[in-house]
């Protein structure tokens, strides 16, 4: 199920939370939402999964626009809201059946789908409790559980991991990677780390505005525009000379000494082309060695913040 | 249909959860049992094999009661956030109001079957008009119906609790007293009209065992009325600017 947003604009009042965002998510595809808080992440997804009207624009799915037909697209998607709204007085095992009639699961397949989804989210040792009583972690599950119940087609997951302790971070991305691989995901997070290891496909949104579309590598080459590379060497008699051999390189743009004593460099190449071949050739020919030769890689944080500074 | 039975049932359950139904029943039953049989114009006093106490007492407890059940059905969810996790399932508006009054229904239902043994004792002492009886318990269903469904709207605009009783209250005083004390403060057309609107005096005719289509109509207008109403509130936040 492809999901195809179309010149999607919200406006509260005069603020435009949602500024004409268009953008397409394929099947088997998982888009990270990225964006500083008040970016527009949230409402993009309550606008997709039809909670709330567009301003502008439209939403379809599979070709069928979820402003029209709600009633149709509704049922195939699972939806995990920004606070993980659940009724507190009731116990997890009623509420997922509560859920799982309200998604029309069939009759008889619906102790099924609740077993595994207590299994597959991990809730066996409480699901007897009521949620109120449920720690955040086990809440955030349940959440999850919900969204899953009916096997939805498209999950839309807004900040799917907040509570949870590292070992169910790493556990639900695997989860969401799982699913994402016949499933369409759409997921927001402000943890950097998680897009990296969840997402295929990253998606910057600042001010309601889309910064950024790719994925964290080529994210990465966009920004850095040019290879850096810290390079060690030992052996060497004389800084000096090691630099000017350097600076003499025909790729090498600018050549930085890092510490006095140790013989490690900075070396910045020019733009679309790579000094790792001819410093290595040029440690051959003088009988240097090679200590470190590192690429430094721009960091996703450094993107996200040089995209989303104001 | 069947999302419609699915929201009415968990909400019932939640009346029990929370208390609520056992507090209603408890003082609905002792404070109509409590003036039908011991105090007051009680019906040793009057002397008449009648359930005509119980029903004005019903009446003014009901009044009390139905907005205490509606406050939080659609208050609390927007608040929580819940009202999100229902509307994007596949389910409409108004098919999440219709299962909250529904629920009201059932529970005011098994109210006034549980004073059904008070219809059954009263047999006993005299002959009673039974036609009279059944229609005053259809004359209070169809004021709960009214009433619930006034208070589900109070319940949809706000977001506190509180509100959404005090506002239910308030409309429904002027459903229940102050049209009629308009209507006979006026002449004419103008009396006319709030003597429409009054529902005490719609209520009084229809347990008066008169069935007037002109009364069924009424109250079912104020319940459709009502349930529109909410509907349109919670879809406000789809309209297009």
């Amino acid at each position: 199920m492809s999901v195809f947003v179309n010149n999607l604009t919200k406006k509260y009042q005069s603020q435009r939370a949602v500024d004409n965002i268009s953008f397409e998510v394929k099947t088997g595809e998982v888009l990270g939402f990225l964006g500083p808080n008040g970016a527009g992440k949230t409402t993009t997804m309550k606008i997709i999964t039809g909670f709330m009207a567009p301003s502008d624009g439209d939403v379809k799915v599979n070709g069928i626009s979820v402003l029209e037909n709600p009633e149709k697209i509704k049922p195939l998607i699972g939806y995990l809201p920004e606070s993980n709204p659940l009724y507190q007085d009731m116990p997890v095992i009623e509420y997922l059946q509560f859920i799982a009639q309200l998604q029309n699961v069939p009759k008889d397949k619906i102790q099924g789908r609740i077993a595994e989804m207590i299994k597959v989210c991990g809730l066996n040792v409480e699901k007897h409790k009521k949620i109120g009583e449920l720690s955040k972690g086990y809440k955030q599950r349940v959440g999850l559980a919900q969204a899953l119940i009916h096997n939805p087609e498209i999950l839309i997951l807004d900040e799917p991991t907040t509570g949870l302790d590292p070992n169910q971070i790493v556990e639900i991305r695997n989860l969401i990677r799982e699913i994402g691989r016949e499933k369409t995901v759409i997921l927001s997070t402000h943890i950097l780390p998680e897009v990296e290891a969840t997402c295929d496909r990253i998606l910057i949104i600042n001010d309601g505005k889309i910064v950024a579309d790719g994925t964290s590598n080529s994210l990465r080459k966009q920004a850095q525009g040019q290879e850096i590379l810290k390079v060690g060497i030992l052996d060497a008699d004389n800084k000096d000379k090691v630099i000017e051999a350097m600076q003499s390189l025909e790729s090498v743009a600018m050549v930085d000494p890092i510490a006095e004593d140790n013989f490690t460099f900075m070396v910045n190449s020019k733009d679309s082309a790579s000094s790792r071949k001819p410093i290595f050739e040029m440690c051959v020919k003088n009988n240097w060695v090679l200590s470190e030769l590192t690429p430094i890689e721009t960091k996703l944080e450094d993107i996200f913040r040089e995209l989303t500074k104001n | 249909m069947n999302s419609i039975w699915t929201i009415a049932k968990r909400e019932f359950r939640t009346f029990f959860d929370s208390l609520a139904a056992y507090i209603l029943l408890v003082v609905f039953l002792g404070l109509s049992g409590f003036f039908t049989w011991l105090f007051g114009s009680d019906i040793f006093f009057i002397g008449q094999a009648t359930l005509m106490p119980f029903f004005s007492v019903a009446y003014w407890t009901l009044f009390f009661f139905i907005p205490a059940l509606t406050m939080k059905m659609l208050a609390e969810e927007k608040r929580s956030g819940t009202l999100e996790l229902l509307l994007t399932k596949p389910i409409t508006d108004l098919q999440v109001v219709t299962g909250k009054f529904l629920a009201v229904m059932m529970l005011i239902g098994s109210a006034l079957i549980l004073t059904l043994p008070y219809y059954v004792s009263i047999t006993y002492l005299g002959p009673i008009d039974h036609g009279a009886v059944w229609s005053g318990y259809f004359g209070m269903i169809l004021m709960s119906m009214a009433l619930t469904s006034i208070g589900l709207f109070a319940s949809s605009i706000t977001n506190n609790q509180i509100v959404a009783f005090l506002l239910a209250l308030f409309v429904g005083v002027f459903f229940l007293i102050i049209f009629n004390v308009l209507a006979s403060s006026f002449t004419g057309t103008l009396a006319y009209f709030f003597n429409y609107l009054s529902l005490s005096t719609h209520y009084e005719s229809v347990s008066r065992g008169v069935l007037d289509s002109k009364d069924l109509i009424y109250f079912l207008s104020i319940t459709i009325t009502g349930l529109l109403l909410a509907d349109t509130v919670l879809s406000k936040r789809n309209i297009i600017e």
